[in-house]
């Protein structure tokens, strides 16, 4: 087995997602210390010019799969170029985005290379043994775990979005590419894509902002989240909503935070008119940042606070926002 | 057709922290005393989708579980739901397994039950949350797979499943045999009712060890847990207050400003 690092880069509308770029960052320094490479994988259709980007952010070399079929994800074909890449080239540690794609892919690839993984990370590192090893979250982020795992080569995790920092790029840095043969029939892939469905906006998907504003029951009704949508505004924060604004019809199911909805870890989460319920809390605890405005000074989001104000949202959201925008316009 | 849905029981996730409890030697968490463990909430959506099925087209529908001996009691709450039989893999040290684990003596139940089409599962479970388990017996089983569901239905003799995407869904065509995991946007699970938990009670669930379904407990594990523990967050809240909301959210803007985080 070999000592070199694996990044799964994911592209999405013809661009690398950022938690690729996480990854390469702290894969970097893992390969260093195991004294072997970094790699990463691109796949999809016309995306060979995305490898530069990824040699600037530490990839030693660029594994490039790049094939008509892969243009649309589908399990089958994305966890067959998978498997066949890590078969052959041994590597010691896999790492995937937890994106929804992520999530959908790694399980599929350890069953194939038959390995363990470790998924929705919020941590991975080497030990003083050059072990790997991964924090994750359980029980709706009530408890966490250490992971490390045994013989079964190579070690998988996926990791969280926004969990691990991004180092700064060396533009003069640039990768060696691997075109990779797809061989793929028709007969590797049993699902087909009869429609791709297209609900979200242009903001960035809850799952990989890194600011959040989110608006709960003290919304009071549907139309006073245009408060929330000000603010998201002069932030460029994605909007999210709790279940019981969901629940209550205001907000679509896919706007929600929390453990039955998505998790999210952005560097800044705004919680408004949200008491902190543990369903909720499991979903945005890891952020980095949680700012609260709720009436209630009660209200168990306090506790998961940086900075709370306790006050009615409706009066303090809009001045907020205000202030924000005279902050920003001043630079 | 025949549908297997796997359901699993887990300690209820909305107990409070304050009863949530660890034994960090044993790395377990303590079931806390008083709170019945439930039905994790994925898998009843799954049961859910099931049921919708069996509601338009003739399908029986088969619960199935491992877990140790309170775990019968999901599998009677799926019966009060409305599906047709239960199978229990009885296991008390299911809890140990990790997702190989698991997925693979999943996958013998499900080989032993036979004559199936569709296999459906939650998302994740709601006490792990690693999401692995219905991936890995779709493998196992060498049958495709559709994740993170939000409708299930049938056009001609194939699934049609939306499957929730970053930014949307695709509405995705697989044959059959397939497994197919579930999510909350399925819409919510029907409400047991009198007459389901009368006939459930009447139901025998079949109760089979992992020797009766010919299952080999891996005994190397792929993970290992090296520490389970409960996060401290050490950060006090700095409320800010002032004499008016004006001054109070400004305030807000710059010390955000300042700590750099906008």
């Amino acid at each position: 087995m070999g000592n070199s690092v694996l990044v799964f880069a994911e592209v999405k509308d013809g661009r690398v997602k950022k938690v690729a770029l996480e990854m390469l960052s702290e894969g970097k320094k893992m390969a260093e210390k195991l004294g072997g490479d970094l790699s990463a994988v691109l796949m999809g259709s016309g995306i060979e010019s995305l490898a530069e980007q990824l040699g600037q952010y530490g990839a030693d070399k660029v594994y490039v799969a790049d094939n008509e079929v892969l243009k649309d994800y589908t399990c089958d074909a994305y966890a067959k170029v998978m498997a066949d890449l890590i078969k052959a080239n041994e590597p010691a540690i896999v790492l995937y985005g937890a994106t929804i794609l992520g999530k959908d892919l790694s399980p599929r690839v350890a069953a194939r290379v038959e390995t363990g993984l470790a998924s929705d990370c919020t941590d991975i590192g080497l030990d003083d043994d050059g072990k790997f090893t991964a924090t994750r979250p359980m029980f709706a982020g009530k408890a966490y775990v250490d992971l490390s795992f045994t013989d079964s080569k190579p070690n998988m995790a996926s990791v969280r979005p926004n969990a691990l920092p991004v180092s700064p790029p060396d533009e003069s840095k640039k990768a060696e590419v691997v075109k990779v043969d797809v061989n793929i029939s028709p007969d590797d892939i049993r699902t087909t894509v009869k429609e791709v469905m297209k609900t979200a906006g242009e903001k960035p998907d809850l799952t990989e902002a890194e600011v959040i504003v989110s608006g709960g029951r003290g919304m009071k009704g549907p139309e006073n989240f245009k408060l929330i949508e000000d603010l998201a505004d002069v932030l460029g924060a994605t909007v999210g909503a709790s279940r019981a604004a969901v629940d209550a019809g205001w907000r679509t199911v896919d706007d929600q935070v929390g453990q039955t909805g998505k998790v999210v870890s952005p560097n800044l989460y705004i919680a408004c008119g949200i008491s902190g319920a543990i369903q909720h809390l499991a979903g945005m605890s890891t952020s980095k940042y949680i700012v609260a405005v709720n009436k209630d000074s009660e209200a168990p989001i306090f506790q998961k606070a940086d900075y709370g104000i306790v006050d009615d949202l409706l009066k303090v959201v809009p001045v907020l926002t205000e202030e924000i925008k005279k902050l920003k316009a001043e630079g | 057709m025949n549908i297997i849905v796997c359901i699993k029981q887990v300690p209820d996730p909305e107990i409070p922290p304050v009863k949530f409890q660890i034994d960090p030697e044993g790395k377990k968490v303590i079931p806390p005393d008083g709170v019945t463990p439930v039905i994790s909430v994925f898998d009843e959506r799954a049961v859910e989708a099931a049921l919708k099925l069996k509601d338009k087209y003739k399908a029986k529908v088969t619960a199935l579980t491992l877990g140790p001996d309170s775990a019968k009691a999901v599998i009677r709450h799926a019966l009060a739901m409305g599906v047709d039989a239960g199978v229990h893999i009885q296991y008390e040290a299911a809890g140990e397994l990790d997702s190989f684990g698991t997925a693979h003596v999943l996958m013998k139940a499900i080989e032993k039950i036979g004559d199936y089409s569709l296999v459906l599962c939650g998302r994740q479970a709601a006490d792990w949350d690693a999401g692995q388990v219905g991936l890995l017996i779709a493998e196992n089983l060498g049958i495709p797979v559709v994740t993170v569901a939000k409708k299930v239905d049938l056009q001609d003799d194939k699934l049609r499943v939306e499957s929730v995407i970053q930014d949307g869904y695709h509405v995705m065509e697989v044959s059959m045999p397939a497994l197919v995991t579930v999510s909350s946007e399925i819409g919510l699970s029907r409400l047991p009712t009198g007459i389901g938990i009368v006939k459930a009670a009447r139901v025998k669930i079949e109760n089979l060890s992992v020797e009766d379904i010919g299952a080999d407990i891996p005994e190397a594990r792929c993970t290992e847990l090296i520490k389970l523990y409960v996060p401290v967050r050490d950060i006090q809240c700095q409320i800010i207050e002032a004499d008016t909301v004006q001054e109070s959210a400004e305030e807000l803007a710059v010390r955000l400003r300042e700590a750099k985080i906008i």
